[in-house]
């Protein structure tokens, strides 16, 4: 069988082109899409090119931005407008396969191997998605070709805006193994910390480097970025299946103030739980795990799973796992910034379930039914037609909405960061 | 979510009377400009998706011919639009 052809599509400085495109009178000036700072997400989240150039960096707050450059113009995240741009880019996507992999809004695996003896090479298909996204959304598109999801993703973030980079097995070894280690996929700070302190500072010395002294400080990890640096990754772009693109139902949420409390977590798990809970009833999920993730006011954070003995989708189920789960792992050593409620290893909704002879079914189907009612209340009248009394307690905390709010995680490398 | 509002002086909303036919699709057949005069479209000559940098914006891109003039209308979402020169 021959190589795959896979592509990475990266739409350049996402968030920032779409609001360029649709204020055209900043276009050529500095920008920055940042959060709100009365919410505390005032943090830079994406910025054009401009901005770029005088050392902005994603993910610093406002007054740094600002410091280096006093003339940036600072616009609020459209949410609701980026996934309708995301959406477009990715219905031009199926149209050369329905293999693709969406990695956040604004990134995407496509496997066109099926295809290129339709629409020509894995250049040429990748030349047409670009011209595609320039004229059809007004965007640009930087597209990574190669045999495998590493390398392909390595090629799109070399050459920007609006670029095609093809990573071959003829030239991998002059494009990719000069890289920063730190370029690949999967080696953060931490894991580049360690190879440069054993002089690995290069993909091309991973990649030369013996894979069991890799492992020997980098444990499981060690073998699999040594198989990526070498182009022996294999894993599959994921069929485009309807709902089997989500794995997890998760929300998370900084927190308007820092919160001190049980109670305090507490509410929030209920407003989190809320959302999960809905948008897993919405695609027909139940969860049989619940994770939640906090992180304290020095950035500390940890993530805890739990069980549940029946698949739920009830919120009060899951908000109550949560705080169990809380209780167990957390001594409040500091007050908490933030707090993610998230339901994993789902299952359809409709299949059948094996009914408990100690709970009061009656009473789990009133819950059910409650639930229901809330979410149809929600759509016809707004989330905050309706509430718990639990969150009347706090003024701050109980006007986060946190399932219109969107926060959008990208879609784990791997199922649930199993290694493949 | 609040809706965040977009303005620009080269993006004119614009109101549109279309047909729709029985068998599904339809076709603008006018617009009212904002001087508030109605214009005839003659011809639809191309249709596709389009982003519009002039106006900012992007959706499905109808060619016309109004008054021996090509121009472009662009339906987004659910509201018309058109280039300002």
């Amino acid at each position: 069988m021959g190589d795959r052809v896979i592509l990475h599509a990266d739409l350049n400085n996402f968030y920032a082109s779409v609001e360029c495109l649709h204020r055209p009178e900043i276009r050529d000036k500095p920008v920055a899409v940042c959060g709100d700072p009365a919410a505390r997400h005032g943090i830079v989240l994406a910025k054009n090119y401009p901005a770029k150039a005088t050392g902005i960096k994603t993910g610093e707050v406002i007054w740094q931005a600002r410091q280096k450059c006093p003339q940036l113009v600072v616009v609020p995240p459209n949410y609701s407008l980026y996934l309708r741009f995301g959406r477009m880019a990715r219905s031009i996507y199926s149209s050369y396969t329905d293999q693709v992999e969406p990695f956040g809004l604004d990134e995407a695996w496509l496997d066109v191997s099926g295809s290129t003896h339709i629409f020509g090479d894995g250049i040429r298909i990748a030349n047409q998605i670009r011209e595609r996204i320039k004229s059809e959304l007004g965007i640009t598109a930087s597209v990574g070709v190669s045999y495998n999801k590493i390398f392909a993703k390595l090629g799109s973030d070399m050459k920007k805006p609006d670029a095609t980079t093809v990573i071959s097995r003829d030239n991998f070894k002059q494009v990719v193994w000069p890289l920063p280690a730190g370029d690949l996929l999967y080696v953060g700070r931490a894991t580049g910390h360690k190879l440069a302190r054993r002089g690995i500072s290069t993909i091309g010395d991973i990649a030369g480097t013996d894979p069991g002294y890799l492992r020997s400080f980098l444990g499981k990890w060690g073998e699999v970025l040594w198989s990526f640096a070498n182009g022996h990754d294999s894993s599959a772009v994921v069929h485009q299946g309807e709902e089997s693109l989500i794995k997890s139902v998760g929300n998370s949420i900084t927190a308007p103030r820092d919160l001190e409390t049980d109670e305090d977590v507490q509410m929030i798990f209920y407003v989190l739980s809320e959302s999960v809970a809905a948008r897993m009833r919405e695609h027909g999920f139940k969860c049989r795990t619940v994770q939640i993730q906090i992180r304290d006011k020095d950035l500390f954070s940890f993530v805890a799973q739990g069980k549940f003995l029946r698949p739920a989708y009830v919120s009060t189920d899951l908000a109550e796992k949560a705080m169990e789960l809380f209780r167990d792992n957390y001594s409040w050593s500091n007050p908490i910034r933030s707090v993610g409620v998230r339901g994993c290893d789902l299952v359809s909704a409709d299949s059948h379930e094996q009914l408990s002879l100690f709970e009061d079914e009656a009473r789990r189907i009133k819950q059910d039914k409650i639930e229901a009612t809330v979410d149809v209340l929600r759509n016809r009248f707004g989330h905050f037609s309706i509430q718990r009394a639990v969150l009347l307690n706090d003024n701050d905390l109980r006007t986060i909405n946190p399932k219109e709010d969107h926060i959008i995680h990208p879609v784990a490398f791997f199922k649930e960061g199993r290694l493949p | 979510m609040e809706e965040i509002n977009y303005h620009h002086p080269h993006k004119v909303y614009v109101s549109v009377k279309a047909v729709f036919y029985p068998d599904g699709g339809f076709k603008p057949v006018s617009f009212i400009w904002e001087d508030g005069q109605e214009y005839e479209i003659n011809k639809v000559t191309d249709i596709r998706r389009a982003a519009s940098l002039k106006a900012g914006g992007a959706g499905i891109r109808y060619t016309c011919r109004v008054e021996n003039r090509e121009v472009y209308l662009f339906l987004e979402e659910d509201r018309w639009f058109m280039e300002k020169r």
